[in-house]
């Protein structure tokens, strides 16, 4: 899975609101069940963070959850807003890779 | 920029293409003079040959040396331009570089060509890369993927219709529409109480959909909206109906093509559509003030989500509404009134002004409820043809007033609570008394709508007086 790189196509729109809240949208809660949902697990392009994903896959797979894999391009920087606008669409639940 | 003589060519251009020759043949004269000869090119930085020109494909020194024609020939001294010549003509060119026998073998003339600057696709490009800091608006990228339209919707920013997407372009373009500063504060909207600038106004009303023309309007309403007299803050708060209803008088009206005619309070024209639009978003999105949030409104009514006309002052037997508010004849105004949805008074039989003149105020007794008076304002839109009925009789807007008045004088006693067996009403003590339907100021009268039909409209009022909201009329500054 991978993200477009190209950031031509964004389009910048200024803020029509009187700024007082951030422009990101909130966290949702957290789901108290995961039975139904589709969970994205984004590997951050850390070393060895798609074994613990791999694996994490399994477990979730085993118990009859749907998966989708997402990459960033890299670790030092945060996700392209298209792959996070995919990963939105697509999923209920993100299992993010920390490793090293 | 260096002492000298400067040109602005592109190969695109057949007068550059011809001047191009003698462009080599200046420079080489030039050579050793202490003179200097400097040719930007816009298209192919390989034209013209024999000249090393300086690349000028992103337009940036075109932009700053404002170029609207090329070639165009300028004179630098002392760092500052002293003068341009534009296109080709023999005779200027050589009396403009000192050299007597420039381009000989040139006809005499020929005009030039536009500058790369001004093609639609670039100058917007260029008018953001130049001017875009002026804007101060926080910028929000949205993904290549994302559906723009759903991408407003998601964020807030609609009113429930499509809006459309405020970019540094569209913005910059709406603010050509007025004189005022971006930054300037224009009001504190509500209930955020949030200072909002001509900039964010502008935004909003691209939003909207309005054109450049509209904004001196818009930003008029948005003042007039914030004042305290109105309390757009009550207006919203309140369950009751009413949002603000803008009524534009003066040559303004004219100059954007508002209607007053056919369908004056209907659909159909993009300024009376964008302009009521534009007002109601900017307190959504600058004021906060959403529906279910401090917008409590049990029912509400449609004009919520644009309410704004035009008076037809031509086809009027009376002064304007804005000059009976205390405005001359040329002032272009905006009146805000805080009312419900427009409702119809019919009368086809009344050919004499008394009898059209109680059917009318029967019309308006029944503002909000029969047996309730004092409390709420009305607007009476009187059509073309019910107009010409007191036209016809010779009576001002004065006369018609003083005949509401005598009408619309209530006994008491009728109104009371519990009174024709109906609990609503006014407050016992009123018995015996006879209490007026309107307070003073509160019926505004207005010519508006199409040659044909015999009918008017009346627009009941929320609240009125100190506590409520007070009509308000304010000036269009350009």
């Amino acid at each position: 899975m991978t993200a477009p790189g190209s950031t031509t196509a964004e389009t910048v729109v200024l803020d029509p609101t009187g700024e007082r809240h951030p422009s990101q949208r909130q966290l949702l809660e957290r789901p108290s069940s995961l039975e139904g949902a589709t969970i994205g697990l984004l590997d951050i392009s850390k070393a060895r963070g798609d074994v613990f994903l791999d694996r994490l896959e399994e477990h979730l797979v085993a118990r009859g959850l749907r998966v989708e894999r997402f990459r960033k391009p890299t670790f030092t920087k945060p996700a392209p807003i298209d792959l996070r606008h995919e990963i939105s669409t697509k999923c209920d639940v993100v299992i993010e890779a920390l490793a090293d | 920029m260096s002492d000298g003589l400067v040109a602005v060519v592109k190969r695109d251009c057949p007068t550059c293409t011809l001047v191009a020759p003698v462009l080599a043949d200046l420079a080489a004269r030039l050579e050793g003079t202490g003179r200097s000869l400097t040719v930007f090119t816009q298209d192919d930085p390989d034209f013209p040959a024999g000249v090393a020109p300086v690349d000028d494909t992103d337009l940036d020194v075109s932009y700053r040396l404002d170029i609207e024609t090329v070639p165009t020939l300028l004179q630098v001294q002392a760092g500052a331009e002293s003068g341009r010549i534009v296109g080709w003509a023999r005779d200027e060119w050589q009396d403009f570089t000192g050299c007597d026998d420039l381009g000989e073998d040139l006809p005499e003339y020929r005009p030039g060509c536009g500058s790369l600057t001004l093609d639609p696709g670039r100058a917007d490009e260029l008018a953001v890369r130049f001017h875009g800091s002026r804007l101060r608006s926080r910028r929000v990228t949205l993904a290549a993927l994302e559906d723009e339209m759903e991408a407003l919707f998601d964020r807030g920013w609609t009113d429930g219709l499509p809006v459309v997407p405020p970019t540094p372009v569209r913005v910059l373009r709406m603010l050509e529409g007025t004189t005022r500063a971006p930054d300037e504060v224009v009001a504190v909207v509500p209930p955020d109480l949030a200072e909002c600038t001509v900039e964010k106004v502008a935004i909003n009303a691209v939003l909207a959909g309005c054109r450049p023309e509209y904004l001196p309007v818009v930003l008029a309403a948005v003042e007039a909206a914030c004042t305290d007299e109105f309390n757009m803050h009550g207006l919203l708060a309140t369950t009751y109906f009413s949002g603000p209803v803008v009524m534009v008088n003066g040559p303004i009206t004219r100059a954007i093509g508002m209607n007053s005619g056919i369908n004056a309070l209907g659909q159909g024209n993009r300024a009376n559509a964008t302009i009521g639009r534009a007002l109601q978003l900017t307190i959504r999105n600058v004021g906060g003030g959403v529906p279910g949030g401090v917008d409590r409104a049990a029912l509400g009514n449609p004009g919520k989500y644009t309410f704004c006309f035009a008076e037809d002052e031509s086809g009027s037997p009376w002064e304007p509404l804005s000059v009976e508010r205390g405005f001359g004849p040329e002032a272009s105004t905006v009146t805000l009134f805080a009312g419900e949805g427009p409702r119809g008074v019919v009368d086809q039989l009344s050919r004499e002004p008394d009898s059209l003149a109680r059917s009318l105020a029967a019309g308006l007794r029944s503002i909000a409820h029969p047996k309730l008076a004092l409390v709420f304002d009305a607007v009476l839109v009187i059509s073309p043809e019910h107009a010409r009925v007191f036209r016809e009789a010779g009576w001002d807007k004065a006369r018609l007033r003083q005949e509401f008045d005598d009408l619309l004088a209530l006994d008491g006693s009728e109104i009371v609570r519990g009174a024709g067996g109906i609990a609503e009403g006014m407050p016992d003590f009123l018995a015996g008394t006879t209490v007026p339907k309107f307070r003073d100021g509160g019926l505004l009268i207005v010519h508006a709508g199409g040659g044909a039909g015999l009918f008017s409209s009346v627009i009941g009022g929320w609240m009125s007086g100190s506590g409520g909201s007070q009509p308000i009329t304010w000036e269009v500054q350009p």
